[in-house]
């Protein structure tokens, strides 16, 4: 029997998704340190997303498992729901109400009592806009909003879905600080990316290695 | 604050932003009861007999109307994985947007009810009952409301759906509903059948959360 895995930590094994009739990734293994980043690579449809979502809980694993400081997820789910943020494709916004009451809601949601909403907002140069209805936001304002969730409310792990998606230098610029100064904090950070993100001594997992063969579809 | 009342609070928030819902749900309410006097004609007797239901089934109607918005727009801008992923369990998630549906909703209805009582000829003795009746059911049918409204999402035509599966979860509010104001003019009195009303609801309160959850849970994955 092997030793079991250093607690503080987030660990995947042999992990396998199945969206509808197709496996899109098997035997897939990684480890994620304090202050450690994960870039997932692939082409589209490699299951970059479908990964985050498994990471995030919000999809089950077709095969192996996922710890959380040496317990499977599955074990205590209310545990690791508060050590993880989500930032996805889709952004959640609402289009009439403002900034500040949106990251005000999903810090409540995260249990947050502080008042960080204002740092979470000047941490992603969107305090200017505080007040308006999200209506008038342009889409990467609105990514912009959507990262400083992550600010609002802290967590130790983050999952990141293609973050930089409409972002300009300057809010690529801000997104890399936060991410650095994230773990050197002792953060750890899962990104799926397509642009070559600045994040020094990350892991690359390039996904299509962990494609499942077409078997099904072409019998031997 | 705590994410339950954050979460209501966004609801009602959202709500109020967009009176327009509130204001759709009351409207249907108020033109179906409207409706029944041209439909059955304008005798007194008639419709004074009659008054209880045609409230009652315009209210649970109205109440149909609201439940796509519960999960809908949430489901489909990713604030439902936000919702999903936040420190309380799912189920009390659910819990909250029940509440913050019944008070935007089943609410305004049991306001507005005892006027249109009045409108269709019901017994101005019964009206206590029919409100009461309707404070007691309403709660339970926006908890079932909210099972039929996560049963739905992803599908192709989530509203008939959804109307489908919600109408005959409606009939014990109905029955009793009605009962209960049959009975507040008779000798029996209308505490058995409020009594039941109310445990309808109180059984709802941990019951549909659990359901609803489950539901919404699928549609995630």
């Amino acid at each position: 029997m092997r030793a079991l895995p250093e607690p503080a930590e987030l660990v995947g094994e042999e992990l396998a998704c199945r969206r509808g009739e197709r496996l899109v990734f098997e035997g897939l293994g990684f480890r994620l340190e304090p202050g450690g980043a994960l870039v997932l690579t692939g082409p589209n449809g490699s299951g970059k997303s479908s990964l985050l979502r498994l990471l995030a809980n919000l999809l089950a694993p077709a095969a192996g498992r996922l710890l959380w400081r040496g317990v499977p997820i599955e074990a205590d789910p209310a545990a690791y729901r508060t050590a993880i943020h989500y930032v996805g494709h889709l952004d959640g916004v609402k289009p009439a109400l403002s900034p500040r009451e949106m990251l005000g809601f999903w810090a409540a949601l995260r249990g947050e009592r502080g008042p960080t909403v204002d740092a979470a907002l000047a941490a992603f140069g969107i305090e200017h806009i505080a007040d308006w209805p999200c209506r008038w936001l342009s889409a990467g304002q609105r990514r912009r909003l959507a990262l400083a969730r992550l600010i609002a409310a802290p967590a130790p792990v983050w999952l990141l879905d293609e973050p930089s998606a409409g972002l300009d230098a300057d809010g690529e610029a801000r997104l890399t600080a936060a991410i650095a100064s994230h773990r050197a904090s002792g953060g750890r950070v899962a990104v799926a990316t397509h642009q070559p993100i600045a994040l020094s001594g990350a892991t690359v997992l390039a996904l299509e290695r962990f494609a499942a063969a077409p078997r099904d579809a072409f019998p031997v | 604050m705590h994410p339950f009342l954050g979460l209501i609070r966004h609801d009602l928030r959202l709500a109020a932003r967009q009176g327009g819902d509130i204001g759709l749900v009351l409207g249907f309410f108020v033109l179906a009861v409207v409706l029944f006097p041209f439909g059955i004609g304008p005798e007194p007797e008639l419709l004074r007999r009659a008054a209880a239901g045609i409230v009652w089934v315009a209210a649970l109607l109205a109440a149909v109307l609201s439940l796509d918005r519960l999960f809908a727009a949430d489901y489909a801008d990713g604030g439902l994985d936000l919702i999903a992923l936040s420190v309380m369990p799912l189920e009390m998630a659910v819990l909250a947007k029940g509440a913050a549906h019944w008070l935007t909703t089943g609410l305004p209805l049991v306001v507005v009810s005892p006027l249109l009582g009045l409108l269709v000829n019901l017994d101005s003795a019964a009206l206590p009952s029919l409100v009461l009746g309707l404070l007691l059911g309403t709660p339970a049918m926006s908890l079932i409301g909210a099972i039929a409204a996560a049963l739905s999402l992803g599908a192709r035509r989530p509203g008939v759906l959804l109307t489908l599966l919600v109408l005959p979860l409606y009939l014990p509010p109905l029955i009793f509903g009605t009962l209960a104001v049959e009975a507040s003019l008779s000798a029996e009195g209308a505490r058995a059948h409020l009594l039941l009303l109310a445990a309808l609801t109180v059984a709802a309160v941990p019951l549909a959360p659990l359901a609803a959850a489950a539901a919404l849970r699928q549609a995630l994955d």
